[in-house]
């Protein structure tokens, strides 16, 4: 087709053939690249296994909903539609790039399938690709620089602001795309003044308002800009390439790998090394994140795939409380580390361990694995595996708080952390009116029942809970279920002990209860203790099947098991306060609630953190002895939000989220107007009696 | 530097509702969990300490039965080098300074330049340290809550006094010090590490092998009684509500000069 001005593929520039930049700035640009990549995959290939390339479909799904979908975007409205924005663009624009390189060589390219109908199609498409990515992009540098939303900024202890790097990158993307513009508008301008045949260029495009401004610019000029921008382009484009791999902006490149390598297992731990059966445990050196390398190779992709978007630390409540903990800085300070020890130029550094250069031990202890943070990420990072993963290492190097040291040892030796005799595990069940009005079999003693209830450590012996397991008891028997309980045969689930790191001590814990449970020959368990739920769905093999006592609540009510009365207390507002391990990591959502709004006249509100961004208590098991740095506790805070919502009964369905929630009523004074009240509690109030 | 750090296994207090037996000879011991006396850990963890910094080995000790080999293994997890059980029924019922002669009779066949005990056991009397040294004969501090090594030949030792003022010694080795709870943090002993030292070999000294007679240790204090005692006169229940309970005990401690 003729044109009135000469394409980057045959110009000279002072008798120089411009073809020849064309060539060497994609070769050394790809060139650069592919080192740079490499430098980068040597930490993978130097860490430590991790199983990911199972379930292809589940895989590929999870791509096409979190990658390609962008699913978790819009949870920030202004960020995540931005996202969306460039995201789309820039996969639309993926191809214009590509054409544009080839173009430089060959004037007349198309690349395979976007001839014809389709091509001018796709260039409309891509003109407005490139106007929306450029609106977005100075939206986003506008925010960035101006509005400074909180989530981006960087506290003094975690070194400087991250802004400047983003504008940058931002006015790289602005450059792209005004000099790709610029490219077409310049050409289309020529032909037109020429009478030649201009290319429809969209209305209200970039090119489209570019090809006004040069609608009078003499062909020489024309020329000139045409091929300045050819070459801006090229350069910028290959740069960008280049710089992605040094950054946040990594994730543009890794972010379809980090989904596609997701954890799917939620709620669970990573075994201490994958490929090593746990017989031999033993054998290894060392347990647990050290150093670097000690990462699996996703985590270390999960370090490279950070985009810095500060949503994890917008959502953690170690953050929100003032804990020294920010899990985004988990990801940052890893990766700073990273690129430090394995620079691109000269030989890798000799590394330091991790705890006390860049973590500290505060820091790692802080997390209550609540889980918001891995909920929130748009890229499916993950946090829980590498806290654990790096307090395995300092358990073995015998680096444990004091405060869990007592009760630690408290479970090898009794099998619950407060050190109570075993023999007085069923105590609970002997309370004189109960016990007459509803006997609790043990069966220990030759005793058989369908169902177990598993109590676990804290209903049995936290006397302002055991009340907890008495109206579990009052509603399984109202529900008609035949059930008993292991009384001294029982040791605590394990569930904290394995997430604080001590996986033996939790290996013991684990085998005997299989071993009880099995010998109990009951063909069902239900427990009223999510983190006991949790322990036995992801962390237990061959158990009978497990429920949470809200699922059996909600089928005796759905049957007619169980009828509930109303309310009598009409000024009581309820507010129901997801337990982390019910919600999050089980997504047992729905069925608390249904059972909730089954009690006639409830008044129920939703506080504006519920659901999957629901708030943790505080955490449970031995994070009750655990003792923080803070400014004030999450319990306090989640108290106050109940209020907030108008509130006034917080209705949970965990013990520790009890024992929690009830500490921060009465720290935060608010005793006598808010009041916290299990689900099974709630639901054995207002039983009708058969 | 060659230390030894004489432990103990002693009921776990804190974690035991403790009832004394029909009899008032000793305390119901059939549901007890045994552990390593509080203060032995801390003598163990600064003898690390001051292992890994200056070079040498840690030897821990106990005197008991055979289910004391627990405590030693423990400690070895810990990170001490070596175990001796010396375990007898010669000795079974000896007093504080019985202990301290059997201790005696091992230590010098060793060549140790520290040795290191608790300030007290759980169970015990607060002796075997300051016994231990003088029967030695070499120099002894309690309570030791700051241990400094200035040379092979001398060490610093720091020990809270009345209130809460520190003094300071130094001391000549070899010497016995008794250590007190808070000169550093115990490391967690994990089941890993206790698995990992679970068939190292942990020698057992007899009578014979010290070249003890029952009769050198026989306990020249005897043990009469155990008892709860009864509560006293002078304690007074305070009744109500909160608010009143509140109330009368403002009006109590005002009464008594306790607040002004």
């Amino acid at each position: 087709m003729e044109t009135a001005l000469i394409s980057p593929a045959n110009a000279t520039v002072f008798g120089i053939p411009t073809v020849i930049f064309s060539v060497l700035i994609p070769v050394v640009g790809v060139a650069l690249f592919t080192y740079i990549v490499a430098q980068r995959s040597a930490p993978l290939v130097l860490a430590n296994p991790d199983y990911r390339f199972d379930r292809v479909p589940q895989r590929l799904w999870a791509v096409l909903k979190l990658w390609l979908g962008q699913l978790k975007q819009p949870r920030y409205r202004v960020g995540g539609v931005l996202h969306i924005m460039l995201f789309a663009g820039f996969l639309i624009l993926s191809i214009r790039s590509l054409s544009l390189v080839f173009l430089g060589v060959a004037e007349d390219f198309v690349v395979p399938g976007f001839g014809g109908g389709f091509g001018r199609f796709y260039n409309v498409i891509k003109d407005y690709a490139v106007t929306i990515v450029f609106v977005a992009a100075l939206i986003a540098a506008v925010r960035r620089g101006f509005f400074k939303p909180d989530r981006y900024k960087v506290p003094p202890q975690y070194g400087k602001d991250h802004t400047p790097e983003a504008i940058f990158i931002l006015g790289m993307i602005c450059a792209l795309l005004i000099t790709e513009s610029m490219y077409e508008a310049s050409a289309m301008s020529a032909n037109q003044q020429l009478g030649l045949h201009a290319e429809l260029i969209a209305p209200l495009s970039l090119a489209w308002f570019f090809k006004i401004i040069l609608a009078d610019v003499s062909i020489e000029t024309l020329q000139g800009i045409h091929l300045a921008a050819y070459y801006l382009h090229d350069i910028i484009f290959f740069s960008f390439l280049c710089i992605l791999p040094l950054g946040k902006h990594f994730h543009v490149i890794t972010s379809l790998f980090n989904v596609y390598f997701l954890k799917l297992n939620k709620g669970s731990v990573k075994p201490v090394k994958w490929g090593v059966p746990e017989e031999k445990l033993l054998d290894l050196d060392s347990f647990g994140s050290k150093n670097f390398e000690d990462f699996t190779w996703k985590h270390i992709l999960d370090f490279y795939s950070c985009a810095d978007c500060g949503r994890c630390s917008d959502q953690c409540p170690a953050t929100a409380v003032g804990r020294p903990l920010s899990p985004r800085f988990i990801s940052i300070k890893a990766r700073d580390y990273c690129f430090d020890k394995y620079p691109l130029r000269g030989g890798f550094k000799k590394g330091e361990p991790l705890i006390g250069s860049i973590y500290s031990e505060d820091e790692i202890w802080s997390c209550t694995t609540c889980g918001a943070c891995e909920e929130e990420c748009p890229l499916m990072i993950e946090y829980i595996d590498k806290m654990v993963d790096l307090r395995r290492g300092m358990v073995d190097e015998g680096n444990v708080p004091q405060s869990v040291q007592k009760p630690l040892q408290a479970l090898e030796k009794r099998g619950n952390p407060y050190g109570k005799m075993e023999k007085k595990r069923a105590d609970w069940t002997k309370e004189k009116e109960f016990k007459a009005e509803c006997p609790v079999k043990v069966l220990e003693k030759g005793g058989t029942a369908d169902t177990l209830y598993f109590v676990d450590s804290v209903t049995s012996y936290d006397d302002n809970i055991q009340k907890l397991g008495r109206a579990a008891a009052r509603v399984l028997t109202a529900a008609g279920v035949e059930f008993g309980i292991l009384g001294k045969g029982e040791k605590d689930s394990g569930h904290e002990v394995r997430r604080f790191g001590e996986e033996m001590l939790f290996q013991e814990l684990r085998d005997h209860n299989t071993e009880m449970i099995a010998e109990s020959g009951v063909k069902k368990i239900v427990t009223a203790d999510p983190h006991a739920y949790n322990a036995f769905k992801k962390d237990y093999n061959g158990l009978p099947p497990v429920e949470h006592i809200s699922q059996l609540i909600a089928q005796a009510l759905d049957t007619g098991k169980i009828r509930l009365k109303s309310i009598e207390n009409t000024d009581a507002v309820y507010t129901y306060h997801d337990p982390c391990y019910l919600g999050r990591h089980n997504g047992l959502y729905d069925i608390p609630r249904d059972v909730l709004d089954q009690i006639p006249g409830i008044k129920r509100v939703e506080m504006d953190k519920c659901r999957d961004r629901s708030f943790c208590c505080g955490g449970g098991g031995l994070y009750l002895f655990y003792e923080p740095i803070e400014d004030k506790r999450m319990g306090q805070l989640r108290v106050q939000m109940a209020n907030e919502a108008g509130a006034n009964i917080i209705v949970t369905a965990c013990p520790f989220c009890m024992v929690n929630i009830e500490d921060a009523i009465k720290t935060s004074g608010l005793e006598g107007q808010m009041t916290v009240v299990d689900l099974v509690e709630l639901v054995d109030q207002h039983l009708i009696a058969a | 530097m060659e230390i030894l750090v004489c432990v103990k296994r002693v009921p776990d207090a804190s974690e035991n509702e403790i009832e004394v037996n029909s009899k008032g000879t000793d305390i119901e011991r059939d549901d007890l969990v045994y552990s390593v006396n509080e203060w032995d850990n801390y003598a163990v963890e600064e003898a690390i300490q001051i292992r890994d910094k200056v070079g040498g080995t840690v030897t821990v000790i106990t005197v008991g039965d055979e289910e004391a080999e627990e405590v030693l293994r423990r400690e070895m997890a810990m990170g001490a080098d070596k175990g001796i059980l010396i375990s007898d029924e010669a000795f079974e019922g000896a007093d504080g300074r019985g202990i301290a002669a059997i201790l005696k009779a091992e230590i010098e066949k060793g060549n140790y330049d520290l040795i290191l005990t608790g300030a007290q056991a759980d169970d015990g009397a607060g002796q075997v340290g300051g016994m231990l040294a003088a029967m030695l004969d070499v120099p002894y501090a309690s309570l030791v809550n700051f241990l400094e090594i200035i040379d092979d030949k001398k060490i610093k030792a720091g020990r809270e006094i009345a209130g809460g003022n520190q003094e300071m010694n130094e001391i000549e080795l070899p010497c016995v010090l008794s250590i007190q709870t808070g000169i550093n943090e115990p490391r967690y002993v994990g089941i890993r590490g206790i698995r990992k030292v679970a068939s190292l070999d942990i020698p057992v000294r007899t009578a014979g092998d010290l070249g003890l007679e029952a009769s050198a240790v026989a306990p020249k204090v005897n043990r009469v009684d155990y008892f709860v005692p009864e509560p006293g006169e002078g304690a007074e229940m305070l009744e109500g509500s909160t608010e009143e309970i509140i109330e009368k005990l403002v009006e109590i401690l005002k009464a008594k000069g306790g607040i002004k």
